[in-house]
């Protein structure tokens, strides 16, 4: 194997790539038991009551923002991991630890396989309009 | 006396209808633009990391050290009622990325098509990925300024188009513009459904 060669350019701040690579906060699980669970678009909840993910040690910080995020407000896949800066599939695993641990509630009301009924689709239109 | 959500005995929140609908387009056809000039926030950035083995037919010489690439979508959301709510996801442009597309197009409600008349093989690729996956799409023409303006009939002309397909002339930068293009692509999905049914 040869070396790629020039590797001159210098990476300074950013381009330098995250200080804590991305699967390692998964410990490096690429994948979740609950995948076909966490579409972009399937909607996370934490129940209010659970003051005890602070104190719960296997957790990192990055599963307790999840936590704290989708808090009383429900929070898509999506929403999660452009407002946590991770990529998609490390924010799984994360959602998928929190739902194994019950700290977090995955609500996906419409089949991903199906088209949503045609109520729902009027009712798209009707607020679309009145947007 | 209304008890929402009593069955679930929890608590009071509401878990929205979350639905999606894509746009897709070439690069540098508007999709961004499109997605910001309806989304109620600014278009937010979601990565996802590839690592080799997701990416067989990149020729990686002279870059062996470089072990993921990061493919970004942008998406914007559209609260319709408070338990309702429609995220755009803009594809990523490369073509390279279909794998990426088959999950963002799984459960998609529709899909639009940004049209550029200077560049309209562009979207071919895109136009041909959902009809073979069945998906409801319309193709907007995003009017350019300085571009030279067609009509419709000879887009779809052009673009081969089943008749059922809507057409529509659109400038990605204007709200209006934008929600008239979505309207269509949930008429059109409705009508496709109702036909299948």
């Amino acid at each position: 194997m040869t070396r790629g060669g020039e590797q001159t350019g210098r990476w300074f701040d950013d381009a330098a790539g995250p200080v804590v690579r991305p699967y390692a906060m998964t410990r490096g699980r690429t994948r979740s038991a609950a995948e076909g669970k966490l579409d972009l678009i399937a909607v996370v909840v934490a129940d209010a009551v659970h003051q005890r993910t602070v104190t719960d040690q296997t957790l990192s910080p990055e599963h307790i923002d999840i936590v704290e995020m989708s808090r009383g407000t429900p929070q898509s896949v999506a929403e999660l991991a452009a407002e946590l800066d991770l990529p998609v599939g490390v924010v799984r695993v994360l959602i998928g630890d929190l739902l194994h641990a019950a700290l977090v509630r995955v609500s996906r009301p419409v089949p991903p396989a199906e088209l949503p009924d045609e109520r729902i689709l009027r009712e798209v239109i009707n607020g679309l309009r009145a947007l | 006396m209304v008890y929402g959500h009593s069955d679930l005995g929890r608590s009071p929140i509401v878990e929205p209808v979350t639905l999606k609908i894509l746009v897709a387009g070439g690069f540098g056809a508007g999709k961004t633009t499109l997605v910001g000039a309806v989304s109620e926030i600014k278009p937010l950035r979601t990565e996802e990391l590839l690592t080799e083995a997701g990416r067989p037919v990149d020729d990686i010489a002279g870059v062996e050290g470089k072990k993921t690439t990061t493919v970004a979508m942008d998406f914007g959301r559209i609260t319709l009622r408070e338990d309702l709510v429609l995220y755009l996801f803009g594809t990523p442009g490369q073509d390279r990325f279909w794998f990426l597309w088959d999950e963002l197009a799984t459960g998609a409600l529709g899909a639009v098509v940004l049209a550029d008349t200077r560049r309209l093989e562009d979207c071919f690729a895109a136009i041909d990925y959902f009809e073979r996956r069945g998906i409801a799409f319309t193709v907007a023409v995003n009017c350019f300024e300085g571009a030279d303006r067609y009509p419709e009939e000879s887009v779809r002309d052009a673009l081969d188009l089943d008749p059922g397909t809507p057409v529509i002339l659109c400038d990605a930068r204007e709200r209006e513009s934008a929600k008239n293009v979505l309207i269509s692509v949930v008429e059109h999905a409705m009508l496709a459904s109702a036909t299948r049914r």
